[in-house]
C-alpha cells in the first residue's frame, strides 16, 4: 500500500517536473474528447430538432393537392372533399379539411400586414393540430352562413394588436372586407419553410365567395388543398388507395392515365429529411473520429518523443533499486492521471461548445453518455497504452541497456 | 576462513556490433574481501566500466561466474537482482546519470524510496549524504544548475545514502579538483573504516588509487596485476593507521593463500 502511495508520489512529481510534456499529452486528450462530445451532441441535437419539427405535421395526416404535371388537371373542389368524407368510400378517414389559401392584406387601426389567408372548415383545427389561445375556432354555422369572422395566427395577432390590446370582438379588414376576430391560436412554429403562425383563418365559403374570386368546376368551388386525418397510422396505405380511387372516379381518369392529384403523407418527408440528418450526423461523427485520431496521434507522439529520456530514467531507477512493478505503477499512474485530467477538461470543453452551439443555433443539444464514454475511453486507452508500453519494454531491459538507450 | 564478498571467475563480455565482436572483457578473475577498499586502474577502453556494471548487477556477462556473498548471480531472477541493487550495492556512474529537472535532494532520495525508507527519515539521510560530499548548500539545485563536479558528488551521495554493503564507484573523482577529490575519498575511507562498507572504485589518478588498500590493473579486458598499496594515503589524516595496519595484515594473509593472480612484491 505504501509502495503504491510512493509510486503515486513519484508519478505526480514526474508530471510536475515535466509540465510541458504532461500538458501536451493532455492537450491531445482534451482535443479528442471535446471534439467528439461537441460534434456528436450537435449532430444529435440537430436531427432531434428536425424530426421534432416534422412530428408537428402529424404522422396520421395526408395532404391532397393538384398534380400540375398531369395533362389538363382538374382542380380539387369542395365537393371532392365532401366525397372523401363519406365513410363508405373511405372508411379509414377521421376528418377531412379542405382549404382555400391565398395571400391578403390585413389592416387594423392603421397597422397593415400580409398574412396567408386560408378559408377552412372546423375540422382544420384538429387536422392541422392547432391550439386555441383565446376565443373560439370557426364553427360549421360560420361556414354555412359565410360568416365574416376570422381566427388569427399568433403572428398577425401580435402584429395587429401589439401590447395588451385584446383582439376578440374587434373588426379587422382583409383586402378591405371587414371581419370580426373571434379567436387567436397558440404559437405553433414553422414546419420546414412553412410559417404556421403567419396565418388568418376564415370560413371556407366566405373565402370562396366573399373575399376572393374563386374558380368553379361544374358548379363546385375550387379548394387549394385537402388535408385528411387518418384514424390510425396502419390505415395510411389503404386510405391513400381509397382517396385515389374516389378522386380518380370523380375526375373521370381513365385506367392507365396518371392521377391529376397527389396524395402525400408527411412521414415520406420525415424519411427524406431523416436520411439527410443521419448523413449529417455520420459526417460530424467522422470529423469527430478524425479529431480523436489526431488527438491520439498527438498523445502517441509526445509519449514516443520522450521515450528516450524515459527509458534512461527507467534504467537509472532500476539501477538504484526499482523493481519492474515500481516502474509499471509509476507509469500507469502517470498515464491514468493525465488521461483523467485531460478527459475531464475535454468533457467540460466539449459540453461548453455544444451548449454554445445549441443556443447559437436555437436547438437542444444533449451530450450523450455514449459519446463521452467512447471519446474518454479511446483517449484514455491511447494515453495509457503509449504511456505503459514503452515503459514496459524499458523495464524489461538491463538497467545498463536502458541507460544507454538512444 | 573469510569468504570473499565478490568472487569473479573468468568473466567475459562480448558486445556484438553488427559483424564485429568487441571483446570488452576476456576472462577477468578477481576477488574482493568484505570491508576491503580496492581501486581498479587501467587505460581507457580496457573494460573497467564494463566490469563495474557486471559487479553491480546492471548488466549480464557473456560467460564466466560471479558470486556475490557466495551466491551465484547468474541464478538470480529479476527480483533477486532488484533486491541486490536495492539493498546491497550503491553505484556511482562514470556519467553520473542524475534525473534531470529533479533536485539534488530528490535525486539522492530515489534509492531510499525503493529501499522502503520512511519519508522523514529518507529526507534526513539524503541531506546527511549530501552534506558528507560538501553539498549541504546545494540541496535544491537541479542537475543543470550544478557544476560537473557537483553533479558527480550528487551521484556519490546517492550511492552512499542507502548505506549499502558495497559501493561501486566508476571514476567518482574524474571531474573533481584535487581537494574535492580528496574529500570524496575521505568519505569513502570513513564509510569503509567505520561501517565496514566494501568500496571498489575506478580511477585514472594514481594518487586517488593510493587511497585504496589494493590496486587492480586491468588491460585489454584482462586483469594485468594486483598490488597492495604500500604507502596508503589517508585523506582524513587523523587516527586510523592502527586499523589500517590490521587490514593490511588480513590482506597479506589473503595474498599468501594465493587468491590473486598476480601480487606485486
Ligand atoms: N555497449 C557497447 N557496445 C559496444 N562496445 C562497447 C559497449 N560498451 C563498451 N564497449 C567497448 O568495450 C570496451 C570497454 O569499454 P569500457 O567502457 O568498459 O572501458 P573503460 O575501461 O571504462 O574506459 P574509460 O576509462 O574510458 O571509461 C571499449 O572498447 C568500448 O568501446
Ligand atoms: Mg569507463
Amino acid at each position: 500500500m505504501s509502495r503504491l502511495l510512493e509510486s503515486f508520489r513519484i508519478a505526480l512529481r514526474g508530471l510536475v517536473a515535466n509540465k510541458v510534456r504532461a500538458a501536451l499529452t493532455m492537450l491531445g486528450i482534451i482535443i479528442g474528447v471535446a471534439a467528439v462530445i461537441a460534434l456528436v451532441s450537435i449532430g444529435e441535437g440537430f436531427s432531434a430538432y428536425v424530426s421534432g419539427e416534422l412530428e408537428g405535421l402529424g404522422t396520421r395526416t395526408l395532404f391532397v393537392w393538384t398534380n400540375r404535371d398531369a395533362a389538363n388537371p382538374q382542380q380539387l373542389t369542395t365537393a371532392d372533399a365532401e366525397a372523401l368524407a363519406d365513410p363508405l368510400a373511405c372508411p379509414g378517414i377521421e376528418a377531412v379539411a379542405p382549404a382555400y389559401q391565398q395571400g391578403a392584406t390585413a389592416t387594423y387601426a392603421g397597422i397593415e400586414t400580409s398574412p396567408n389567408v386560408s378559408g377552412v372548415t372546423p375540422e382544420y383545427l384538429t387536422v392541422q393540430s392547432y391550439d386555441m389561445k383565446v376565443g373560439r375556432f370557426i364553427e360549421q354555422d360560420d361556414v354555412d352562413h359565410r360568416g365574416r369572422v376570422a381566427v388569427l395566427g399568433s403572428t398577425p395577432a401580435s402584429d395587429l394588436f401589439p401590447g395588451s390590446a385584446y383582439p376578440i370582438g374587434e373588426t379587422i379588414r382583409l383586402n378591405d372586407v371587414p371581419f370580426e376576430v373571434i379567436g387567436v391560436m397558440a404559437e405553433k412554429g414553422s414546419t420546414g419553410p412553412m410559417d404556421n403562425d403567419d396565418v388568418v383563418l376564415i370560413p371556407l365559403t366566405t373565402a370562396q365567395t366573399r373575399l376572393f374570386t374563386v374558380d368553379t368546376v361544374r358548379g363546385d368551388y375550387v379548394v387549394s388543398s385537402i388535408n385528411v386525418l387518418v384514424q390510425s397510422e396502419d390505415m395510411l396505405d389503404s386510405t391513400i388507395e381509397d382517396v385515389s380511387a374516389v378522386l380518380r372516379e370523380r375526375h373521370r381518369i381513365q385506367p392507365g392515365d396518371t392521377d391529376d392529384f397527389q396524395v402525400r403523407n408527411p412521414s415520406d418527408m420525415v424519411e427524406t429529411v431523416t436520411g439527410i440528418t443521419t448523413t449529417l450526423t455520420i459526417f460530424l461523427g467522422a470529423i469527430a473520429a478524425i479529431s480523436l485520431l489526431v488527438g491520439g496521434i498527438g498523445i502517441m507522439n509526445i509519449m514516443l518523443v520522450s521515450v528516450t529520456e524515459r527509458t534512461r530514467e527507467i534504467g537509472l531507477r532500476k539501477a538504484v533499486g526499482a523493481g519492474k512493478s515500481d516502474i509499471l505503477w509509476q507509469f500507469l499512474i502517470e498515464a491514468v492521471v493525465m488521461s483523467l485530467i485531460g478527459g475531464l477538461l475535454g468533457i467540460g470543453l466539449g459540453t461548453a461548445i455544444s451548449q454554445i452551439a445549441g443556443s447559437a443555433l436555437d436547438m437542444q443539444t444533449v451530450v450523450s453518455v455514449n459519446s463521452v464514454g467512447l471519446a474518454f475511453g479511446f483517449s484514455a486507452a491511447v494515453g495509457v497504452f503509449f504511456g505503459i508500453y514503452p515503459a514496459m519494454r524499458a523495464a524489461n531491459l538491463h538497467p545498463i541497456d536502458a541507460l544507454r538507450y538512444e | 576462513m573469510i569468504e570473499p564478498v565478490i568472487d569473479v571467475r573468468d568473466l567475459t563480455k562480448v558486445y556484438q556490433m553488427g559483424e564485429v565482436e568487441v571483446h570488452a572483457l576476456r576472462g577477468v578473475s578477481m576477488q574482493v574481501m568484505p570491508g576491503e577498499m580496492v581501486a581498479i586502474m587501467g587505460p581507457s577502453g580496457s573494460g573497467k566500466s564494463t566490469l563495474m556494471n557486471m559487479l553491480g548487477c546492471l548488466d549480464t556477462p557473456t560467460s564466466g561466474e560471479y558470486y556475490l556473498e557466495g551466491a551465484a548471480v547468474s541464478d538470480l531472477n529479476d527480483q533477486g537482482l532488484t533486491s541486490i541493487r536495492r539493498h546491497k550495492v550503491g553505484f556511482v556512474f562514470q556519467t553520473y546519470n542524475l534525473l534531470s529537472r529533479t533536485s539534488a535532494l530528490a535525486n539522492v532520495e530515489i534509492p531510499l524510496i525503493y529501499g522502503g525508507v520512511p519519508r522523514r527519515q529518507r529526507r534526513q539521510r539524503a541531506i546527511e549524504a549530501l552534506e558528507m560530499v560538501g553539498l549541504g548548500d546545494r540541496l535544491h539545485h537541479q542537475p543543470n544548475e550544478l557544476s560537473g563536479g557537483e553533479q558527480q558528488r550528487v551521484a556519490v551521495a546517492r550511492s552512499l545514502a542507502s548505506e549499502p554493503a558495497i559501493i561501486l564507484a566508476d571514476e567518482p573523482t574524474g571531474n573533481l579538483d584535487t581537494r574535492s577529490g580528496k574529500e570524496v575519498m575521505a568519505v569513502f575511507q570513513q564509510l569503509n573504516r567505520e561501517r565496514g562498507i566494501t568500496v571498489i572504485l575506478v580511477t585514472h589518478d594514481p594518487d586517488i588509487a593510493r587511497h585504496a588498500q589494493r590496486i587492480i590493473w586491468v588491460r585489454d579486458g584482462l586483469v594485468e596485476r594486483a598490488e597492495q598499496v604500500g604507502d596508503r594515503i589517508l585523506a582524513d589524516d587523523s587516527q586510523g593507521s592502527e586499523e589500517d595496519k590490521g587490514q593490511a595484515v588480513a590482506v597479506a594473509a589473503l595474498d599468501a593463500s594465493g587468491t590473486f593472480e598476480e601480487v606485486a612484491s
